[in-house]
């Protein structure tokens, strides 16, 4: 979709200054884009790479203590960095429109979705309030609004967030834009999801010719989205081309190493031998938060078996996280029961034997709360050993050191540090040798690689991987990501609505024919492939004939 | 400390002059005895005798130098609000953590009974107490430390219900930990940032209500030298357009600005960090 | 409407109830006392009739919750008891001061409460300019001086450099509204500048947390003006916090009052509460601290009420 006239909107060297610590430091060090009319292009990059900075700065608008540094942003013939308040105000809405990622955030609480739709096509004077509230219904309908002529006249918090995110969408078409800025528009939802907000997005940009910025970490998300594809780092261009020739042939070693990532696959383990006792049992429990009025988790029974990997799947309030809650001992079940080898293992955490306790460790998906700012690595390593095992002193000392090794961290460097020093993925891997450090049997990991970029997440789980077979660990691990899952596990559980929708052996689970909710999941992942997403409808709307 | 130079060097200039402010009547403060001309309650001359040099500000209704209880006045209502601030600080985030750690009844319990104490303005409070406890130093300080530590209650409370639900601190606790590393190993390193910002906040409310009441002659009784009082005693002077019973009140004004200077730079700088 | 109308009667309840607590606190502080408390209370000096006078009046003989019934019944049917010092009846002693409390109070709120909210807006709206950080510096000494410093230079300014207000406020009882007015305007344009910097400071701040979520800037980013945003955006949703700033310094009118009237030699209940308390007239003592604390409970339920009628969450639950 290569235009030959002038461009819709020409970036040229754009840099960007962020105030921290009352210093200027450049954010954006000098991106250059174009694109055509109607055309769509996809920011992608991890975090920190400037994506919303730079997806903002085409609106001619920088958050508070940013500034344009130099560079320039050419809309149809007008500059933004330098024209003034006004003529940067009366481009908004009606030339120009924002998705933000958090459509239940970014709704103003106090009036209705109709309202504040309308507001700005009437104040420019598009269209009359009645004419607007008409389109604003069409639009509803358009974008798959369950009650299109009633939802716009509800508040936000009386609607759910993929409807929002899709109200969201119809707010920035409400006086035809030519331009739209989506920031990562789908990152807050669960894949189930988000398949019907991607497909509702990109109908109606199609629809209407709209050019349109699509910003989001997730490439396969990208490949569906856009024509051309800009890969970013550290706030400047990595490298940009098609869609097509960007998925196949990537020439950058940073892209290519973005795109390798879902390569990782643990080998494969025997089976479980007959009459093995596992090392941790759920059986048949149900669990319940005081005074709700239906249970959480509804008999949920799962063995863990040592050396071996669980793989707890499911989308947001399926009840795989509570699984691990009462498995810690942080909601007892009211009814069921855990056994920890054999033997019965204490509901509530309080009655457990510092043994019991011992066994099973957790590694937590923020490693930023999960560590305590205020300790060393030294203390918050060391204590688990001391605690359990008794440790103290210089064996003390030689035994943290070995478990840094282990976990990949020299020891001479990082043993006095704060948490606040450490990276990302150093901040998980010393969740992990905390876990470690008490010698455990089961370790649960609750979505210990959502919050990590993808080659971060990687290592993770390489890391992970090596640690189960040289001490024989037993892991559950909890995740809403398929990919993880076809990396690392050996069973899988199926949850939905507080209840096991299906488990088995990976590959059982993975080969058809699944349980209609698994397929539906499995089949809402989006993958790498540009045609994925229109294959995928095309092949609900066959089912559901 | 070369670190704390560092930073101030860094500071803005309301910062700087807090600083520097504050040192100053720490100073005057502890070498109020070396630094005062007379003894801190001797009747040095007539009453109201205007500036000479040997009576830099004059004297008083009773004939007492005024820069010497100015100067000791520095040391009493400083110290007294001082102390009556770190009582109400210990007794009100002690039992702020305790409460944010063991929730369920005992939360209960203290949260509604601070409620009703917070539900009475804090002087009419002060006053009902002081009432039954007679005005002494000793009640005067027990009363207003017990009426601000719940205001400090509430904040450590707040703070330490949000270290509460770190992932860190339901690592001690299904590790088995005991409250009482808990509240000193995990809660109290992470809450005294916020806590020290906030004790310069509660020190000056503080040193006004015991300067007010003083000033209404039921907080430091005579004849202990105190600036809310001396305003008092000579406040007749300022009908005839004389400001010197002033000097004591813009006394308190100042040490509470320079506290708050330096208090909006810690939070300025505290939430800078974040960003 | 029906779970708001509950959640208003909860709320109105939960008021009542804390009215109750803070009586019974007021009432049976005086248990705290050790030992004999007549003579705790009286001193060595008193005389054995003050003695009799001072155990008749509390009731002492008779168990505490026979007294705190009586003193509360009575309080409820107008009957205030009698003065432990004079005898006379408190309702007598403090009906017209009451009336004047309110009086300055209310003429101090009446300008503080507009002027303080639009300087907040206005500060918000221009944050971080030189008009900002002026009013800042300058709220920021006001309320860093005691009360009596701003009564005093205002006596100094007005009443005696200029010569344009009277220094005290004393009011015969039959004085005109526009006498009034201008015998407690000094007291009340004291109350008026301390609060204000309170309430401003305070409005601000919420404001500006307010400015900093998501949908602000999405609103920015629809191309709204910084005026359009405070207005239509902003000011909707800062209802709440608002009247809670409001409420919060009506506390601290309450307590000014006290210093302001003492400064002004006002005749209000302030005045007549210290006096009470350096002559430790226990009776009267008790039904001042009632009724200030009684007022400032109500201010707080009137706002808590106005904020859940406010929210939209509560307003149309889904």
């Amino acid at each position: 979709m290569t235009e030959t006239q002038s461009p819709l909107l020409r970036v040229e060297n754009l840099q960007i200054e962020g105030l921290s610590e009352d210093r200027w430091k450049t954010i954006v060090k000098g991106v250059d884009l174009t694109l055509g009319k109607g055309e769509v292009l996809g920011l992608i990059g991890e975090s920190g790479a400037g994506k919303s900075t730079i997806g903002l700065g085409a609106m001619g608008y920088v958050r508070d203590g940013c500034r344009f540094s130099s560079g320039s942003v050419h809309f149809d013939g007008i500059e933004l960095t330098g024209a003034d308040r006004e003529t940067r105000r009366n481009l908004r809405s009606t030339r120009i429109a924002y998705v933000a990622q958090s459509a239940a955030a970014s709704f103003n609480p106090a009036f209705k979705l109709i309202n504040q739709h309308t507001e700005f096509p009437v104040r420019r004077g598009v269209m009359s309030r009645e004419d607007a509230q008409k389109d604003a219904i069409d639009l509803y309908r358009q974008l798959q609004l369950p009650n299109p002529e009633e939802i716009g006249f509800r508040y936000p918090h009386q609607v759910s967030g993929g409807q929002l995110q899709r109200a969201m969408t119809a707010m920035a078409m409400a006086c035809r834009p030519d331009l739209i800025i989506f920031d990562e528009p789908t990152t807050a939802l669960d894949v189930t999801t988000q398949i019907e907000v991607l497909s509702a997005i990109r109908n109606i940009v199609e629809e209407f010719g709209t050019s349109a910025i699509y910003i989001t970490h997730d490439l396969a998300v990208v490949a569906q989205m856009a024509d051309r594809i800009m890969v970013l780092r550290h706030g400047a261009e990595v490298e940009s081309a098609d869609t097509a020739t960007m998925l196949n042939a990537p020439q950058q070693d940073y892209t290519k190493s973005l795109w390798a990532v879902r390569s990782f696959k643990a080998a494969a383990k025997p089976a479980v031998a007959e009459g093995q006792v596992p090392v941790v049992s759920l059986r048949n429990v149900t669990a319940q938060y005081p005074g709700m009025s239906k249970p959480v988790l509804n008999d949920v029974s799962i063995d863990f078996h040592a050396g071996r990997t669980v793989a707890v799947v499911g989308e947001s309030g399926s009840g795989k996280s509570t699984t691990a809650r009462s498995l810690m001992g942080l909601l007892p079940p009211v009814s069921g029961n855990m056994v920890l080898n054999g033997a019965a293992l204490a509901p509530e955490f309080r009655k457990r034997s510092k043994a019991e306790l011992q066994a099973v460790q957790m590694i937590y998906q923020m490693a930023d709360t999960a560590l305590n700012p205020k300790q060393r690595i030294r203390d918050i390593i060391g204590r688990p050993m001391t605690y359990y095992r008794g440790l103290k002193g210089k064996q003390l000392t030689e035994e943290i050191r070995a478990l840094l090794r282990d976990i990949e961290l020299e020891p001479d460097q990082f043993i006095n540090r704060l948490p606040s020093e450490l990276s990302g993925g150093q901040k998980q891997r010393i969740g992990i040798a905390r876990a470690l450090a008490a010698s455990p049997r089961l370790v649960i990991c609750d979505e210990v690689t959502s919050a990590l970029d993808q080659l971060v997440a990687e290592g993770i789980l390489r890391l992970l991987d090596k640690l189960q077979r040289e001490h024989d660990l037993a892991y559950m691990f909890i995740t809403h990501d398929i990919s993880t899952v076809r990396a690392i596990a050996d069973e899988v559980v199926v949850m939905q609505h507080g209840r096991i929708v299906e488990q088995g052996a990976k590959a059982q689970i993975f080969t058809p024919p699944h349980a209609p909710y698994t397929d539906l999941l499995l089949s809402s992942v989006p993958e790498m492939d540009p045609g994925w997403l229109d294959r995928v409808l095309a092949e609900r709307v066959a089912q559901s004939a | 400390m070369n670190g704390f130079l560092h930073e101030l060097g860094k500071a803005p200039l309301t910062a700087k002059f807090g600083v520097v402010v504050v040192l100053l009547y720490i100073l005057v403060a502890l070498f109020a005895p070396l630094l005062a001309p007379f003894g801190e309650s001797e009747v040095v001359g007539w009453e109201y005798q205007p500036w000479t040099t040997e009576n830099w500000l004059g004297t008083d209704s009773l004939g007492r130098d005024m820069a010497t209880r100015m100067i000791y006045g520095a040391r009493n209502t400083i110290g007294i609000a001082l102390l009556t601030t770190i009582i109400a600080f210990v007794v009100g985030s002690t039992a702020g953590f305790f409460a944010a750690v063991l929730q369920g009844w005992v939360d209960q319990l203290l949260s509604r009974a601070v409620d009703v104490v917070i539900s009475i303005p804090t002087l009419i409070f002060a006053l009902l107490l002081l009432t039954i406890f007679g005005a002494s130093v000793t009640s005067l300080i027990g009363v207003i430390a017990l009426i601000y530590a719940t205001f400090v209650y509430r904040i450590a409370r707040a703070v330490a219900m949000g270290i509460v639900v770190m992932d860190y601190v339901e690592a001690a606790q299904v590790r088995g930990e005991g409250l009482w590393w808990i509240m000193r190993k995990e809660i109290l390193p992470n809450a005294a940032p916020p806590l020290v910002a906030e004790f310069g906040l509660r020190f000056c409310f503080v040193f006004l209500t015991i300067s007010g009441l003083s000033f209404l002659g039921l907080g430091i009784q005579p004849p202990a030298a105190d600036w809310g009082s001396m305003v008092r005693e000579n406040a007749s002077l300022i009908t005839f357009g004389d400001l010197t019973p002033l000097i004591p009140a813009a006394a308190i004004g100042l040490l509470t600005v320079a506290v708050n200077f330096i208090v909006d730079w810690m939070l300025h700088k505290a939430s800078g960090l974040k960003t | 409407m029906h779970h708001l109308l509950r959640l208003f009667v909860q709320r109105l309840a939960l008021g009542l109830l804390t009215l109750f607590v803070v009586s019974l606190v007021i009432f049976l502080s005086i248990e705290l006392l050790p030992g004999d408390v007549a003579q705790q209370v009286l001193g060595q000096s008193a005389t054995p009739e003050n003695l009799a006078a001072f155990r008749r009046e509390l009731g002492l003989d008779q168990p505490a919750h026979t007294r705190y019934l009586a003193w509360f019944g009575g309080f409820l049917q107008g009957d205030l008891g009698n003065s432990l010092i004079s005898g006379l009846p408190i309702w007598d002693l403090i009906s017209e001061r009451l009336y004047n409390t309110f009086f300055l109070a209310g003429f101090a709120a009446l300008i503080s409460v507009p002027l303080a909210v639009l300087l907040g807006v206005v500060s918000a709206l221009y944050r971080e300019t030189l008009l900002d950080k002026s009013i800042n510096v300058a709220t920021l000494t006001a309320i860093s001086v005691p009360e009596f410093f701003v009564g005093y230079i205002l006596v100094w300014l007005f009443a005696v450099e200029f010569a344009l207000f009277p220094s005290i406020a004393n009011l015969s009882e039959d004085a005109s509204l526009g006498d009034r007015i201008y015998r407690t305007f000094l007291p009340a344009l004291t109350l008026t500048l301390i609060v204000t910097a309170h309430m401003m400071r305070m409005t601000r701040a919420s404001l500006i947390n307010l400015l900093a979520l998501p949908y602000i800037e999405m609103a920015q980013l629809k191309g709204a003006s910084q005026r359009r945003l405070i207005v239509i955006h902003a000011l909707p949703n800062a209802i709440a916090p608002i009247v809670t700033v409001i409420a919060i310094n009506l506390a601290y009118l309450i307590v000014g009052v006290v210093i302001v009237e003492v400064v002004f030699v006002y005749p209000g209940m302030g005045q007549l509460l210290v006096d009470s308390v350096a002559k430790r007239d226990f009776t009267v003592v008790q039904t001042a601290c009632l009724l200030f604390a009684a007022t400032y409970i109500l201010f707080n339920l009137a706002s808590d009420l106005i904020s859940i009628a406010s929210n939209p969450r509560l307003l149309h639950r889904k």
